[in-house]
Formats: C-alpha cells, sequence, structure tokens
C-alpha cells in the first residue's frame, strides 16, 4: 500500500510544559480509513493540528506524499482538508461565501458545478444564501464538512466529526465518508465513540498520554488483542467457587448464578471441555452457557488504563 | 504566489468595512469634522496663523494622521484577532498561504481602508478651510505608506492581542497620545527647547511634518529625514510579523 503521510518520532511540548505528544511514528495508507481512539486530552488534537499546519511540531517530522510539510508547504497543505472539532465559523457570512472563501484561501478559483454538488449532497443547497448565524448545531456541522472539501482535498482529517450530533446526522456522516473513500480520500478521523471506528475505519490507532500505544487492521486488532469470555448459567446459586474449580480463571457474579471464564481464543488448549468435566463432578448443574469476543472498546478500555 | 487567497482575504475584509459602513467611514468622518468646528472655527479663528497657513488649514495634515493612524491600528488588529478569537484562523493557517499573502491580504485590506478614510477627510477638509497641496505625489506616498505601516503596526498586536482588553491598550494608551504630542495641532518649536528634544524621539513627529511638508511645505524636520523615519518604521514592523509566523508566536504555540 502507498503511504501517503509518513510520520516520525513526532513530538510537542507546549510552552506550559505540557507533553501532548510524545515521539509518535505512523504510516497513513492512501486510500484508507483511519480512526484514532483516544480519551480526552490524549493528543489526537495535537497530531492532526501539527500535520495540517496549525501547530508547529517541538521534534520530529510530517511527510505527505514524501514532501516535508513545512519545506513544501505549498504543495502538502493542497492536497489537506480539515474539519475541526469545534463549530468555529464565521456567523455573519452566507454558506455560499464561506465555502468560496475557503476554496480560494487553497488558491482555487469558484467552481459554481463542483461547489453546488457539494452542497447538494450535504443537504445544504436551500441555505447556501442564510448567514451561518441561522443554521442549526448539526447544519454548521455540514458547512464545516463542505469548507473543508471545498477545494477537493486528497486527505481529510475529521476531528471529532459525530461529537455531539444526532443519531440521523453521525448515520449522514458515515455514509459521506465511506462515499469519500470509494472516491479515493485518504480519511483520518479521531473519536472517542468506539462503535464509530468499529463502523467504518480500515485500520484504528489509539493515543494516550501523547503515545501511540497500538495502530493496526481494526480486525486484526481484535484478533490479536481481544479475549473471549464463556459465560455459565448456573442452575442453583452458589455462594463460592468450589475449590476444585480454582485452576480455572473464575469469575462467580449475578448473585452466585454465572460464573465467568476468561480464556484466549487462540491458544491451542482453551481448557474448555476439562472445565465443564470439573463443574460436573462439582456437582453444579448447568443452565446455559454462551461465549463473547471483547469489542473493540473493551480493547481500547485495557490498553488505556494499561498505559497509565 | 497564491493570488486567489490573497483575494478572497482582501475581499472578505473589505465587504466586512462595508457592511459596517457607519462604523468604519461615518465614525472617523464625523471625528474629524468635530475637530475642525472645534479646532478649527471656535478656537483657531482666534489663534494666529503658522508660518502664513491660517490654524485650520494647519491642523488638516494632523488630523488627518490621527485618524489613518488610530484607523490603520484597530482595522488592521481587528481583523486579524477576530479570527484568532473566533477559532477560524485554523483555516487560514492550514492554507497554502506564506505570510507574505497573509499580510498583503489582511493588512493590504486595512491601509485600503484607511487610504479611503483618508481621501474622505482630506474632501470632507475642503468644506471647512482653503486647501492647497503643494506636493500632490509626496502627500500620497506619505499617506499609503503610513496607512501601511500603520496597518502593519495593528497586524502585530491583533497577534499579540490575548484578550479585546489588550486589543485597545496600545491604540488607547500609546498611538493616541504619541500623535497629540507628535505635532499635529502644533510645531515643534511652538514648544520649550527640552520638550522640543523629547518631542524628536516620537516617531509620529516625522510622519506628521512629512505629510504637512507636502501640503504646506512647512515642517519641523526635513523630508528626507521624515521618509526615511517612516520607512525605517515599516521596516522593523515588517520583521516583527515576519518573526511572529516563522516561529509561530501565538498562532501556531
Amino acid at each position: 500500500m502507498n503511504t501517503v503521510i509518513s510520520i516520525a518520532n513526532l513530538s510537542k511540548i507546549y510552552s506550559s510544559g505540557h507533553r501532548a505528544l510524545n515521539e509518535v511514528s505512523l504510516d497513513i495508507h492512501a486510500g484508507e480509513i483511519l480512526a484514532l481512539l483516544g480519551p480526552n486530552g490524549a493528543g489526537k488534537t495535537t497530531l492532526i493540528s501539527i500535520i495540517c499546519g496549525i501547530v508547529n511540531a517541538s521534534e520530529g517530522s510530517v511527510k505527505i506524499d514524501g514532501r516535508n510539510i513545512i519545506d513544501d508547504y505549498r504543495i502538502t497543505r493542497s492536497k489537506v482538508g480539515l474539519v475541526p472539532q469545534e463549530l468555529t465559523l464565521s456567523m455573519f457570512v452566507s454558506v455560499w461565501d464561506t465555502v468560496c472563501f475557503s476554496r480560494g484561501l487553497f488558491g482555487k478559483k469558484p467552481n459554481q458545478e463542483y461547489l453546488e454538488k457539494l452542497l447538494k449532497d450535504l443537504s445544504l443547497w436551500d441555505k447556501k444564501d442564510n448567514d451561518i448565524l441561522t443554521l442549526s448545531g448539526g447544519m454548521k456541522r455540514r458547512v464545516l464538512i463542505a469548507k473543508a472539501l471545498s477545494h477537493e482535498p486528497e486527505i481529510l482529517f475529521l476531528d471529532e466529526p459525530t461529537a455531539g450530533v444526532d443519531v440521523e446526522l453521525r448515520k449522514d456522516m458515515w455514509d459521506l465518508v465511506e462515499k469519500l473513500r470509494q472516491s479515493g480520500v485518504t480519511i483520518i478521523l479521531t473519536t472517542h465513540y468506539i462503535e464509530e471506528a468499529e463502523e467504518i475505519a480500515d485500520r484504528v490507532g489509539v493515543i494516550n498520554n501523547g503515545q501511540l500505544l497500538i495502530i493496526d487492521d481494526k480486525d486484526a486488532l481484535k484478533h490479536k488483542l481481544g479475549t473471549r469470555q464463556m459465560t455459565i448459567d448456573l442452575e442453583q446459586a452458589i455462594e463460592q467457587i468450589p475449590q476444585s474449580l480454582s485452576a480455572w480463571s473464575l469469575e462467580l457474579i449475578s448473585e452466585g448464578c454465572q460464573l465467568i471464564y476468561t480464556y484466549d481464543s487462540h491458544s491451542k488448549h482453551t481448557g474448555i471441555a476439562e472445565l465443564l468435566r470439573a463443574i460436573d463432578q462439582a456437582g453444579l448443574l448447568l443452565k446455559d452457557v454462551n461465549t463473547s469476543q471483547s469489542s473493540l472498546e473493551d480493547i481500547f478500555i485495557s490498553l488505556v488504563k494499561n498505559s497509565l | 504566489m497564491n493570488t486567489q487567497a490573497v483575494k478572497v482575504i482582501y475581499k472578505y475584509e473589505m465587504l466586512r468595512a462595508w457592511e459596517t459602513i457607519l462604523q468604519s467611514f461615518a465614525s472617523p468622518v464625523i471625528s474629524t469634522i468635530l475637530y475642525f468646528v472645534v479646532f478649527g472655527s471656535a478656537i483657531g479663528g482666534r489663534i494666529e496663523n503658522i508660518e502664513g497657513v491660517t490654524y485650520g488649514a494647519f491642523i488638516v495634515p494632523g488630523l488627518m494622521m490621527l485618524a489613518l493612524l488610530t484607523q490603520s491600528v484597530s482595522n488592521a488588529s481587528f481583523g486579524i484577532y477576530f479570527p484568532r478569537f473566533t477559532g477560524t484562523m485554523y483555516e487560514v493557517l492550514s492554507a497554502p498561504i506564506s505570510f507574505v499573502e497573509i499580510i498583503l491580504g489582511y493588512v493590504g485590506a486595512a491601509a485600503s481602508k484607511s487610504f479611503l478614510i483618508g481621501l474622505i477627510i482630506l474632501a470632507t477638509a475642503g468644506f471647512f478651510v482653503d486647501l492647497r497641496i503643494a506636493h500632490p505625489i509626496w502627500m500620497l506616498s506619505f499617506l499609503i505608506l503610513t496607512c501601511i505601516s500603520f496597518s502593519l503596526l495593528g497586524f502585530i498586536i491583533g497577534l499579540w492581542a490575548k484578550s479585546f482588553e489588550q486589543l485597545q491598550l496600545i491604540p488607547l494608551l500609546v498611538i493616541t497620545p504619541l500623535v497629540f504630542l507628535g505635532g499635529s495641532f502644533y510645531t515643534i518649536d511652538m514648544l520649550p527647547p527640552a520638550w522640543q528634544t523629547v518631542s524628536l524621539f516620537n516617531p509620529v513627529v516625522y510622519l506628521v511634518s512629512g505629510f504637512r511638508w507636502s501640503f504646506y511645505e512647512v515642517s519641523d524636520v526635513s523630508i528626507e529625514i521624515s521618509l526615511v523615519m517612516v520607512l525605517l518604521f515599516a521596516a522593523a514592523c515588517l520583521a516583527i510579523v515576519w518573526w511572529m509566523f516563522k516561529t509561530g508566536y501565538r498562532l501556531k504555540q
């Protein structure tokens, strides 16, 4: 796969002394959707801001299509569009004017046909003459996307795109992201909605305390770090786990009615058969048994917890 | 050169002035008319001619400078501070624009507005006093240079300020006193010798003096010195802006 963005040993220390990024290295592939997960203050926005030229890095380098973002800023920035986290818009201009302004900043002349299609795709066409001030929060979010796409970027950064938006708009955004990917746009989104990453991303990176803890294909990540759990429903509640079952990592929940067995699904020997036999020998009656794979959310929580 | 970006920034800033036309243009004109009524007619009638020029006509260049300096600084500082305040600055910083192009857009628009105000005040003055401009080219050159250099100063203030209070601080506490003490309403040789020396440290003296010379060939310092001082001031402002963009001071830190 072609690397479209190459980040090497990127660090950022703010004047307050806060280290927002700590030697982050990362390659982003052309045409992929990469989700960067992390709690608030993890360094996601700082990372995006440095790549887009809004914040200066303290150390390290970023290349877009093999060109350094400082030395070749004209070429590299012209390839990038950014949808910021906050609804940062000039309130007293019309939707049409603000989109034309954004396109102009990137050195492109107004293109009536393209901008009309863009606004129609984002359900903004009938609001094109309205001042931003009069729009709802969801509509303002769409305007930010229209501005970011106004210069036809090859790479799109979406910083918490669905923070505080309703379910319908969130679904619309996911559809839009998928459409953009199909047209060849590389998309990097930050989010703390894990289901968002699970739904639309190809690869997932987890950032915490300015460090990239892991980055991998979404399914590979679940495969690599995920654990399976077997839930055993008992006919009768027990007060404590019998001594004969101490060899297994069991947890007693639901007021003694359920046993949880956590195991490595990739291990050759899961121990399930022996456990079920031991339960039978211990005189416990089984009501039901089911197994589940840990979600991306479980993996995320475990990674973040371990990094503290 | 990203001319399209310069064009959209310039157009956006000029439209902002047009949408607040009363504040942008009418307000400085009304203030200047009041100065003419008070200093030119009411008080000026009792003051002797200065080096052959009536007091009303004598204060025209100084009044123009007062308006130009305050308007240039406030237009440019607000123009760049507001996107920083609202957060929309991200768009300019992430666009493929050099600092020169950003300056051309923002400072160019602020200087254009001030230039228009200067011309309007000049036309307004024509209704109150007999105006003659001995050196129109010099007058226009000083007008343009002043608009640009003080718009650059305003741009620096807009980049430096962390609050609206700080934005007003320098125009109120520095610019206005410097203009009033810079010979806008008198020649510095009317001052006691010690204050004449102190006045020479005020950069506005050189501006007002050179500008007044272009009208009436009356000046406190030679035209060459005035010109060099204005150019030096503009170059210093440009160097500071360059440093601010190079280091990302209060923009990218």
